[in-house]
């Protein structure tokens, strides 16, 4: 029963007023004022159409409007703008001034705000103004809880009167409500009903503060969806990207639900049992949005669908589960936007052109935290919002900023709050600073650094001897170990020459086949045979080392035995080169050369298979 | 190689032509040498190229074949545990060490409570915090849950890295290599480290094959640096996990049959001495095993033979001054009886005067198969804790199963300490296999290391055997065109006829197992271990994927529209799951460390709805979640745990009977099914309005697509309870407790 005592201490302080405060304010007349309430969604919209007539001699620039603080209190939005012209269609588009006034004399359970006018209107002369005001919760379920079978009913109060500090010539109020049952309203004189709106009026003549409550008790399905809160981060990248992550917690105003819940019910008559209930939530989103995630604090959330065209992009949310009465829910959407659309340069600053409240339909947002997160280096920071906001920006002057990827300084961080934001406030804000170009490839570079300095310090730490004990035994031991190695690196690349010298001498003998050319066989047997004097010569002092070398021991016997096969080696090749030689000077052929190289070619076979072991065990090692 | 092998033919074919006859072998030798040099000149080069890359791919591979789950689904925590470990990470993260360390959680076991620092293994948890921590000093803006995610599948990959260096250490490079890649794809890893399970076992299995490793290696070297290194291993072992029993007995037990085949050496003196000192220090660091290495039955066995080692190095030096053989015998004689019998005093006083615990129920269930059936239900409730199929572990190990005794052979026929430590951990973490599901896992890397042997042990000789073969074939030809008579030589070399082609057929037979396994591998974990549990998925009539989210709807469901301190009473399955991602206080979870709590929730379950009134006011129950899978037909929901309820309750309470909820031994829930079964409270919380519902075409009202049957009790009335959520699909259901009536 609170509203009923609520309307009672208005209506008292309403009747104390209009005896004290009459005569205050009373040279403006409004000639005609027309009021229409719609009531079909949660976010009560009142518009209003003033004809304000100047009777008296003093010029007026100010109008006066007159809400009771307890409307006042959930007044969301509120704007005036002149009506120039006769009909409704010429408006003109600058909306007036308005500014909470505080007129004296007058109690404070009224709050007043005053309109300025674009000229002062003189004496007799006259202007329309259309006035939208947005009230949130100004829907009172009643009964306040209800079962899954009931039907939901609210309430509405308000005057029938226009409330104001001006008398009021004639007067009309339409209340539009949805197109359901009305339980009941209440009824004056005058009071009509067409299908699903009420008409009340017109009234003339009244004086200032007239006052007529009324209230209307009517079903509505509507779900009440409120964000409690709403935080939107907007994070600007300038490779390309807009990232939007709005973090959501929704609760279903309207009436509380009691009782059980019926999965069955509300799977079988879902329009009947859990008509209220709040099933999806639907956001437009701008156009070319992309990866979009719709998620809370346990996971992907799967019932969401997105359809796409080129003006804007539809999401539509369901919540894990339905929202009845009371139940509450928390959710995050995101979605990333191309830079261009949202990112304007003016006057070597940029600016963020963003909308400001949320995407969703029909909610209302009873506190709106809205970040935008600049890129680090960002500078210069202001804003311009078309309503008041208390902003505060972080960042480089302030305490606070976001550190996101391979930040070091952190990105600074505007943040805009506003309470009772409702669809109307969906307005673009700006955003301005300076950015250098620059500052793009900070993070690349950081990147590149870190696998620089990553493989540098692999490449230092590969070639720094990092032993502590440099007279240890066994670091010596290691370091004498090291020269063996090379030592006998040394070795086999000199084999592996010769190897390929014999190679050559092979080559040779095939040319001589093919040819004839006895003489460039010759000479290629001597430069190979003065080649193997060099290696040996360039063995020697190898050998010797590794004879002296006590870590040498275990390898030493292959090594020498690799160099003595390969000696032989040469040794058959080259009898075996010159025996064909001669074969061929002479005009030996066929079988009998056959059977002559035969031995040296078995025995020349037989140790490169041995020369090859022996290299394959060396390397081994 | 290509070169060598056409080599006999180009020998045949030019013994028909004449004079320029020698030059043609001559010609195709020195190809052959010339292609063989260009190789060989880097063969050391190329080989640790082919190596690294093959490891670095092994790497990759085994991190992206465990994230099936993440791509089909979402970047989620799977199953039960793993919501426990990464609720704790998250406040460890939050909050710190020292406040996690003393965390008491008041939202777990109501009204006991569970001490949470002291009766966890903080391992997984400091692992994932610690690679968070450092990611964000990296300016890595992660996301504390992608890294409990990922920490599985990231240590998988180091897992590979450890099988390879262990391979290594126990065989060669090769087998090393093999076993990287077994273990890399190896289901039965694969199991417990996809992407999102992000549970103790992820971490372990590489904390105890490193411990393993770092072990042999500390026996094959004696260093006391690879010993030191190991009892760390064995620190991060104990931290991460509780199957670090495992390691502190089987590595006595390795070391007792190093003893007792006389392999006694400093080495090993050196290492076992290094490790068991200085790991059981650092393991009493871990406040949930605290002093449990001196004080519990189960890790006698390593205290025993740390004694044992100290008398055997005691002996060998006695045997060192004293050359009189006659003597030293009758002093082994006398020492060893003495020991023995001041040990077995030592343990039987011990025991008897409480000092060392004895052995719990789950370390005899291992021992006994059937002890936990018999006297501890709640660890044979636990599906993972049933004896294995045949079929299990054909599908976790596929080929592996048959190449385990193949690598067994070559292990055992070229003994040394490394492969004797290999054949005792492969059969008896097999044996334990054999007794748990769950500790195939264990088996995994012992299996994946001993196939591997043998994989790359029968390759290795293949090649050889077709190495040789072609080179001598060359010689043969080369001899050939000497003199015709080398052609019976060369029969002669080929002393089985068809081995050259039976190598062949042999290798490509090889390569189909290992390319069938990798197949297999891959299909299971697609198929089988990469489902969240948490979110079910099946197909819809065309096609489509259809998604059960049910889980997640209810808990969020109790996480934002009940009382933040709301008690919510369900099976101890689902404990954890709510108080990670419900947020809310549980009566049981699945840390089973209260067989009387659980029995009580079991006896509530399983009464009447007034007695069980009774005992959920005694516990201050406000809500009570029960799973059903009547209408999907899901068939893992708590009517089909029902019987395990009544066995748990009935163990504590006896007024529970199980035989009052059968039928002539049989479970029903239909017409014919016991009338305690029919009214008592799961049934009622199940199958609640059940009967308006039609699930199924066709069939009457009220037909229970789990268990396809029409229930027996279709008109069910809740006296002091009411149905608050129940999702979409059913799956979970939800009741709120009434307040008692007001009496006038």
């Amino acid at each position: 029963m609170g509203f009923r005592f609520d309307l009672l201490l208005l209506f008292t302080t309403l009747v104390l007023l209009s005896t004290i405060a009459p005569t205050v304010l009373s040279d403006v007349i409004l000639s005609k004022v027309d009021r229409r309430i719609d009531l079909t969604s949660q976010i009560v919209r009142v518009t209003s159409t003033l004809k304000v007539e100047n009777p008296g001699p003093d010029p007026v620039s100010e109008v006066l409007l007159t809400f009771p603080e307890i409307q006042a209190k959930d007044l969301a939005y509120l704007t005036a703008t002149l009506n120039e012209g006769k009909g409704k269609v010429k408006k003109s588009g600058s909306n007036l001034l308005i500014n909470v006034a505080k007129p004296e004399e007058l109690p404070p359970s009224l709050i007043f705000h005053s309109v300025s006018l674009p000229k002062a209107l003189g004496e007799g002369d006259s202007l329309t103004i259309d006035v939208l005001a947005v009230f949130t919760h100004a829907l009172r379920p009643f009964p306040e809880e209800i079962t899954q079978a009931d039907i939901q009913l609210v309430l509405f109060q308000d005057t029938a009167h226009y409330l104001s500090p001006y008398a009021v010539k004639v007067q009309s109020l339409t209340v539009k409500l949805p197109k359901a049952r009305i339980e009941t309203y209440t009824k004056l004189e005058n009071t009509n009903i067409h299908g699903s709106d009420i008409k009340y009026g017109p009234y003339e003549n009244l004086p200032p503060f007239s006052y007529a409550p009324i209230a209307v008790h009517f079903e509505t399905n509507q779900p009440f969806a409120v964000a409690q809160e709403l935080v939107r981060e907007i994070e600007i990248s300038h490779w390309g990207n807009v990232q939007v992550t709005e973090h959501y917690n929704v609760v279903h105003q309207g009436a509380k639900s009691k009782g059980e819940f019926s999965r069955l019910d509300f799977q079988a008559r879902p329009h009947l049992r859990g008509a209220s209930a709040l099933r999806n939530l639907v956001a437009k989103l701008p156009p070319r949005a992309h990866s979009i995630y719709y998620r809370d604090e346990i996971g992907n959330i799967s019932t969401s669908n997105v359809w796409g065209d080129p003006k804007k992009t539809e999401l539509v949310i369901e919540p894990r589960y339905p929202l009845f009465g009371g139940w509450r829910t928390t959710f995050t959407i995101g979605y990333g936007l191309p830079l261009q659309d949202f990112l304007f340069g003016l006057e070597g600053k940029r600016f963020l052109n963003f909308s400001f409240g949320s995407p969703i339909n029909d909610l209302v947002t009873d506190n709106l935290i809205v970040k935008v997160v600049l890129p680090e280096g960002s500078n210069d920071i202001s804003i311009s919002t078309p309503f008041p906001v208390k902003a505060r920006t972080r960042g480089i002057i302030a305490l606070r900023t976001k550190i996101s990827h391979l930040d070091v300084a952190g990105r600074p961080v505007v943040v805009l709050e506003k309470t009772n934001v409702v669809p109307e406030h969906n307005q673009y804000f700006q955003v301005y600073y300076r950015f250098n170009k620059l500052s793009m490839l900070r993070e690349p570079f950081m990147l590149i650094s870190g696998f620089f300095i990553l493989f540098v310090s692999c490449i230092v730490y590969m070639h720094v001897d990092m032993s502590i004990s440099k007279s240890s035994a066994s670091y010596l031991a290691k370091l004498q170990w090291d020269e063996v190695r090379a030592t006998i690196q040394q070795v086999v690349s000199i084999i592996n020459q010769c190897l390929s010298k014999h190679e050559r001498l092979e080559a040779s003998l095939h040319d001589l086949s093919r040819t004839g050319d006895v003489q460039a066989c010759k000479t290629a047997r001597k430069t190979a045979d003065s080649l193997f004097k060099e290696y040996s010569k360039e063995l020697k002092p190898l050998l010797s080392f590794l004879q002296s070398s006590p870590q040498a021991t275990q390898i030493l016997p292959k090594v020498e035995e690799l160099v003595a096969k390969e000696k032989e080696l040469q040794e058959r090749l080259i009898a075996k080169h010159s025996t064909i030689v001669d074969c061929y000077e002479k005009k030996i052929g066929g079988r009998e050369l056959e059977n002559r190289v035969a031995s040296h070619q078995q025995k020349v076979v037989a140790l490169k298979q041995e020369v090859d072991d022996l290299l394959d065990y060396i390397e081994e090692i | 190689m290509a070169v060598t092998k056409t080599e006999p033919i180009n020998g045949s074919t030019t013994k028909s032509s004449a004079p320029p006859l020698p030059s043609m072998p001559l010609k195709s030798d020195l190809l052959s040498i010339l292609s063989l040099k260009s190789l060989r000149l880097k063969t050391k080069q190329q080989e640790l190229l082919i190596r690294v890359s093959i490891l670095c791919l092994v790497y990759v591979l085994a991190f992206i074949t465990r994230l099936f789950s993440v791509l089909r689904y979402e970047s989620m925590i799977h199953e039960f545990d793993p919501y426990f470990n990464y609720r704790t990470t998250l406040f460890l993260t939050q909050k710190g060490f020292y406040e996690f360390w003393n965390w008491f959680d008041s939202e777990s076991w109501y009204p006991l409570g569970r001490i949470i620092g002291g009766t966890l293994y903080p391992g997984l948890m400091v692992t994932a915090a610690m690679m968070y921590w450092g990611l964000r000093f990296l300016r890595f803006a992660v996301h504390i849950r992608e890294v409990c995610v990922l920490t599985a599948p990231f240590f998988a990959s180091n897992t590979t890295l450890v099988a390879y260096f262990f391979g290594k250490e126990i065989w060669d490079t090769g087998a090393g290599l093999v076993a990287a890649v077994l273990i890399a794809i190896c289901p039965g890893y694969i199991s417990r480290s996809v992407a999102g399970s992000y549970d103790n076992e992820g971490v372990a299995i590489f904390a105890l094959l490193l411990t393993f490793y770092l072990f042999v290696k500390a026996v094959n070297t004696g260093s006391l640096a690879w010993g030191l290194a190991s009892a760390f291993g064995y620190f991060y072992m104990v931290s991460a996990w509780g199957g670090y029993v495992f390691i502190i007995n089987l590595i006595p037990l390795y070391v007792l049959a190093l003893l007792i085949t006389g392999r006694y050496s400093m080495r090993l003196y050196v290492a076992y001495n290094c490790m068991y000192v200085l790991g059981m220090l650092l393991a009493m660091q871990i406040r949930f095993v605290g002093f449990q290495h001196v004080q519990s039955g189960e890790h006698m066995a390593a205290m025993g033979v740390f004694f044992l080692m100290q008398v055997f190095y005691f002996l060998d030096w006695v045997k060192h001054l004293l050359n009189d053989k006659k003597l030293f015998e009758a002093f082994l004689r006398i020492t060893v009886t003495c020991a023995v019998g001041v040990g077995a005093i030592a343990l039987g006083v011990g025991t008897a005067s409480g000092y060392i615990s004895p052995w719990s129920g789950r370390f005899y269930s291992l021992l006994d198969p059937t002890y936990a059936k018999d006297h501890i239900p709640i660890i044979a409730s636990v599906s993972e804790h049933q004896p294995t199929a045949w079929s299990s572990f054909m599908f976790d190990f596929h080929i592996l199963l048959f190449l385990f005794p193949a690598g067994l052979y070559f292990c055992f026929k070229r003994l040394s300490d490394a492969t004797i430590f290999i054949v005792m951990y492969g059969l008896t973490s097999m044996y334990f296999a054999g007794v748990m599901v769950r500790l195939i896992l264990v088996a995994t890397p012992a299996v994946c290391l001993i196939s591997a042997i043998a994989v790359s042990a029968t390759i290795k000789n293949l090649t050889m055997l077709l190495r040789t073969k072609s080179k001598v074939s060359q010689t043969g030809s080369t001899k050939g065109t000497g003199g015709g008579k080398t052609s019976s030589k060369a029969m002669l070399d080929q002393s089985q006829p068809f081995q050259r082609n039976g190598a062949i057929a042999l290798l490509f037979g090889a390569f189909y197992l290992l390319s069938r396994y990798a197949i297999h591998c891959t299909w299971v974990t697609s198929e089988a271990y990469s489902s969240p549990s948490i979110v079910l998925a099946a197909r819809g009539a065309h096609g489509n994927r259809v998604i059960f989210d049910d889980y997640r709807e209810a808990y969020y469901w109790l996480r934002q529209n009940t009382p933040p301190d709301a008690k919510v009473m369900s099976w101890w399955d689902y404990g954890y799951q709510i108080t990670a991602m419900g947020n809310r206080t549980v009566i049981v979870d699945n840390n089973t460390w209260n067989n009387t709590h659980i029995a009580t929730v079991g006896r509530a379950m399983s009464s009447y709805e007034d007695e069980a009134y009774e005992i959920m006011r005694s516990l201050d129950v406000d809500y009570v979640l029960v799973v059903f899978g009547g209408v999907t037909g899901y068939s893992s929901d708590d009517i089909n745990k029902f019987l395990w309820m009544v066995r748990i309750g009935g163990g504590v309470f006896p007024v529970i009977k199980e035989p009052d909820y059968l039928v002539n031994g049989e479970y029903r829930v239909d017409k014919g099914a016991a009338p305690k079964m029919l009214n008592c409270l799961m049934y009622k919380l199940s199958y609640y309005r059940f009967g308006e519902l039609m699930t199924e075409y066709g069939k009457p009202p009220g037909y229970d697509r789990a268990r396809g049957v029409e229930i027996g009790n279709k008109d069910i009335k809740l006296e002091h309870l009411e149905e608050a959520f129940t999702t979409s699909n059913w799956i979970v259901r939800i009741y709120k407790v009434k307040p008692p009536n007001n009496r006038w």
